[in-house]
């Protein structure tokens, strides 16, 4: 009876073992913790990784017997040790670029990043040789992966600028390649940024929407306009189809970048057109030509517009000043601003006749707002009448009381 | 013209008796002497409440108590009703106003000790009244559904529900469920409109009558010395009414100047804005309920201010019977010395919540 | 006239002109307004038989715009027509029966969902409801 327990115990023993050693048994993080600085922080920040969540270890991609205490043990005829920089893509694509694989874990990730990448700039290149250019892990990090949904990782929306800017904003760094070196700070100034980092709009643009993120390359002249089109379509119809289009082909101007620039995209105001110094009109029409005549016609219109619409918005913050309630115009104010929006679209197919019918669809509106806004004051200014009528009725009653009151003291009351 | 008056007096006198009341009118003195200006407090109480009963009945001819509507019909009546604007301010302003002005008549009659014998039950329907009062500034406050309303509710029947025993159960019975929600305005709304005027009115009633059986409290420093008296009627009431005059002027003013704002209408789902705190006559418990550290000996810290409360409350109600010193006519510094130290305590916090907004975090 | 009666006359006098100014204010206030509700829970956005089927109509819904579908399959629905983006008014699209709003390419189905574009949140639905001849649309609930 008892060999035969024994004999189970021994057997359970023998199976759990092993598979708790290997269940448990990573010496390669164990050894590395207690070691300094440098090699003890891949073990630490190894710890937040997404491939560890998923049962991926050090040794998938160094190599190595984690089953093995002694170092020298460990590091066996598998061990790679930490690869070269040209040699990351490759092996980051050994398991990433395999769908077999990858559909294990997340069948929804794409595989193709490294046959994207060798299309990139950094792709070709680190071909020729060149290890400066980013390679994986400069984008992803190395030890603390997180996949880009995660507000934390380096490949989160708002936090790609500063990814990319890492090298692309250091000039030593970036001297041989003969490239600027102020796409960041430009960008910084755009409105696309505010959107990002200040709206938290996560559906802004950050670096990779417009350059791509593996196959990172900058958007041809030709292809600018098709880019900036994936969120601004309406507006990259209109100018389809209106007489810029053919001008700007003919030319090789990149559509959209030649008036509202590249990274320092900044909310366009009505000080872009006309004939002002400042204007981007004049960069190609001349004093006396259609060109000219029409952008002095599209920038007078428009002013005038918003200059009401500021007016009628000084008048509603006055009247909100001395007291009168009208959240109903401010509210009808904004949809006017929605017609002025809708203008200064149309002001991409430059039909002055089409942007002329849109600017007067907010006339009747901005009438009402004027009207409630006079309104608002004239309201205002009949408080402040019917306080001191009140109040010269409540002083006259005031005075006739203290009066009374003065006879009261002086002897019993006559009536 | 007084010969047609007189002829209508006659006509009400001959079927409403009126002479007995009138005589007994004629007959009332109040005295006079360097402390009479605090007997004005009363009467001017009095007649902010009837303010808030005129312009609370004329807001019920717009306001909708649906948190579909609240908010929006408040924002009408302040702009498309005609003198909406001015009936609303008075209102809210009006409610800030008697509150200071019940605080100030309570720690007036309360140094001067007019709530020695025979006047203990004055005194005591004057704390009911104080408390009633405060619920309905704490209803009220809800009835607009804007973001501040919403949360300073939440809040403050968040500290009803901390009471031991008992909170949980009286935080759901006060709002009607387990959170802020219709129930809880519609709850809120009967408070204001029914339950508590009713309740104030009998107080108000026993308080007054109260008051006019027994004239009014002459010190004990100045008991024994001789002083003026004037009638009640018509000397008095005259004096009375220059008060309201000027006081009516102060509301006028800053409704005019300084109109009571519509807010932005509450979100259940919005997070809790910064720095929620609810209005200023609560905020002295309010600052604190936050300053009291997590624990105190072996009590929870928040439950040990609620019973501090209770039983101040109760030490506040009863100072006829506990100033033995008083009921017997004699000048008793303890408890002027506890009224000072309250107020001081009321006024400091008050401050503090609003000099030091971050306080407690 | 002595002196005394004077000051009643005046006293009195002043009274009634206070009162007066009291009053005015208050009768006023009770009469009724030229808009006669604060809010407009149901509106009469169209009339029965309006709109073809794949078609559709922005109207005013309260203070904001709204649009009344009237979907290829002859249903009726409405939403709100304030994009959750950047509020711009949406529009149906025939072609693909969606609502579209052009600032931004952001996309809804009729139910109010995202389909696509930047819009973070899906559109307010309402209720739709034909009677006597007008089609009401109302807040849910």
């Amino acid at each position: 009876m008892t060999k035969r327990i024994l004999l189970l115990a021994a057997l359970t023993g023998l199976v759990l073992l092993p598979a708790g050693v290997l269940a448990q048994k990573n010496s390669c993080l164990e050894c590395h913790k207690g070691l300094d600085a440098e090699l003890k922080a891949p073990a630490v920040a190894f710890a937040n990784d997404v491939h560890q969540e998923f049962g991926i270890a050090c040794k998938d991609c160094h190599g190595g017997n984690p089953a093995q205490d002694d170092a020298d043990k460990a590091k066996d005829r598998t061990f790679r040790g930490a690869p070269k920089r040209a040699a990351v893509p490759e092996l980051c694509a050994s398991c990433h670029g395999d769908a077999a694989y990858m559909r294990r874990f997340n069948p929804s990730l794409r595989v193709d990043q490294l046959s994207q990448y060798a299309t990139s700039k950094h792709g070709q290149l680190l071909k020729k040789g060149d290890a400066k250019v980013a390679v994986c892990t400069d984008c992803h990090g190395v030890h603390g992966i997180q996949t880009a949904k995660y507000p934390k990782s380096s490949t989160f929306p708002w936090n790609i600028p500063q990814t990319c800017a890492r090298c692309h904003s250091d000039a030593n760094y970036m001297k041989p390649y003969g490239i600027p070196t102020d796409q960041m700070a430009q960008y910084k100034e755009s409105v696309h940024a505010a959107a990002l980092f200040d709206k938290k709009d996560m559906s802004a643009p950050t670096c990779n929407s417009c350059h791509g993120n593996h196959g990172a390359m900058p958007p041809e002249v030709k292809s600018i306009g098709s880019v900036c089109r994936q969120c601004h379509p309406s507006t990259g119809d209109l100018f389809s189809k209106g007489p810029h289009k053919k001008a700007f082909d003919d030319m090789g101007l990149s559509e959209c970048e030649a008036c509202h620039g590249n990274h320092k995209i900044v909310r366009p105001s009505t000080a872009m057109l006309g004939t002002a110094e400042g204007s981007v009109c004049l960069q190609c029409h001349d004093k006396g030509s259609k060109g000219y005549a029409a952008a002095g016609e599209l920038r007078t219109m428009l002013d005038a517009f918003e200059s009401r619409v500021a007016a009628n918005e000084a008048v509603l913050e006055l009247a909100e000043k001395k007291g009168v309630e009208v959240s109903d115009p401010v509210y009808k104010l904004k949809d006017v601003n929605t017609v002025l929006v809708s203008a200064k679209n149309l002001v991409h197919g430059l039909s002055i006749p089409d942007i002329k019918k849109k600017l007067a669809e907010g006339d009747p509106t901005l009438a009402e707002v004027e009207k409630a806004g006079q309104n608002a004051l004239d309201e205002a200014k009949f408080r402040r009448k019917g306080l001191i009528i009140a109040t010269v009725f409540l002083a006259l009653f005031g005075v006739a009381l203290f009066f009374k009151i003065r006879s009261m003291r002086k002897g019993p009351a006559a009536d | 013209m007084s010969k047609i008056f007189q002829k209508l007096y006659g006509y009400f006198d001959e079927r409403f008796k009126l002479q007995g009341l009138i005589d007994f009118s004629k007959h009332k003195k109040v005295p006079e002497h360097e402390y009479s200006f605090w007997y004005y407090f009363g009467g001017i109480s009095l007649f902010l409440a009837g303010i808030q009963v005129a312009t609370g009945i004329l807001l019920l001819l717009y306001y909708t108590p649906s948190i579909e509507s609240a908010h929006e019909s408040v924002q009408f009546i302040m702009s498309s009703v005609k003198f909406g604007w001015l009936i609303r301010s008075v209102h809210s302003w009006t409610a800030n106003i008697l509150i200071g002005i019940l605080f100030v008549h309570m720690f007036s009659t309360f140094f001067l000790k007019a709530y020695r014998k025979p006047r203990e039950l004055t005194w005591m329907t004057g704390v009911l009244l104080l408390v009633l009062f405060m619920a309905f500034g704490f209803s009220g406050y809800l009835l607009p559904w804007n973001e501040l309303s919403y949360f300073a509710t939440r809040v403050g029947t968040d500290v009803a529900g901390s009471l031991p025993l008992i909170g949980q159960w009286l935080k759901t019975v006060i709002l009607g469920g387990p959170s802020v929600s219709q129930a809880t305005l519609s709850r809120f709304f009967w408070f204001h409109v029914a339950l508590l005027p009713l309740a104030a009115f009998c107080v108000i009633a026993i308080h007054v009558i109260l008051v006019q059986t027994l004239g009014m409290s002459v010190p004990i420093k100045i008991k024994d010395k001789k002083h003026k008296e004037i009638s009640f009627f018509p000397d008095f009431i005259y004096k009375d009414a220059l008060g309201w005059t000027l006081i009516l002027f102060l509301i006028g003013v800053v409704c005019v100047f300084l109109p009571w704002e519509v807010g932005k209408k509450a979100d259940p789902f919005a997070p809790t804005p910064l720095g929620i705190k609810p209005e200023w006559y609560f905020t002295f418990m309010f600052t604190t309920l936050k300053l009291v550290p997590g624990h105190v000996l072996f009590i929870e810290g928040e439950q040990l201010v609620i019973l501090a409360i209770l039983v101040g409350g109760c030490v506040w109600l009863l100072a006829p019977y506990l100033d033995r010193k008083a009921a017997r006519d004699k000048p008793g510094p303890l408890f002027t010395w506890i009224g000072i130290f309250l107020l001081l305590y009321i006024v400091v916090f008050t401050i503090l919540t609003y000099a030091v907004p971050r306080i407690g975090q | 006239m002595d002196r005394r009666r004077f000051i009643d006359i005046f006293a009195g006098g002043s009274f009634a002109a206070t009162l007066a100014a009291f009053l005015y204010p208050v009768i006023r206030y009770v009469l009724p307004p030229k808009q006669a509700e604060a809010v407009q829970k149901r509106v009469a956005a169209a009339k029965a038989g309006e709109l073809a089927p794949n078609s559709a109509k922005v109207f005013k819904f309260g203070s904001t715009p709204a649009v009344l579908i009237n979907t290829p399959e002859g249903k009726l629905v409405a939403l709100s027509a304030v994009c959750t983006h950047l509020t711009c008014t949406v529009t149906y699209e025939t072609s693909t029966g969606t609502l579209y709003c052009p600032c931004h390419n952001g996309r809804f189905d009729m139910a109010g969902h995202v389909i696509s574009g930047p819009p973070p949140k899906p559109l307010e639905v309402y209720d739709v409801e034909v009677q006597g001849g007008d089609i009401y649309v109302a807040k849910k609930g």
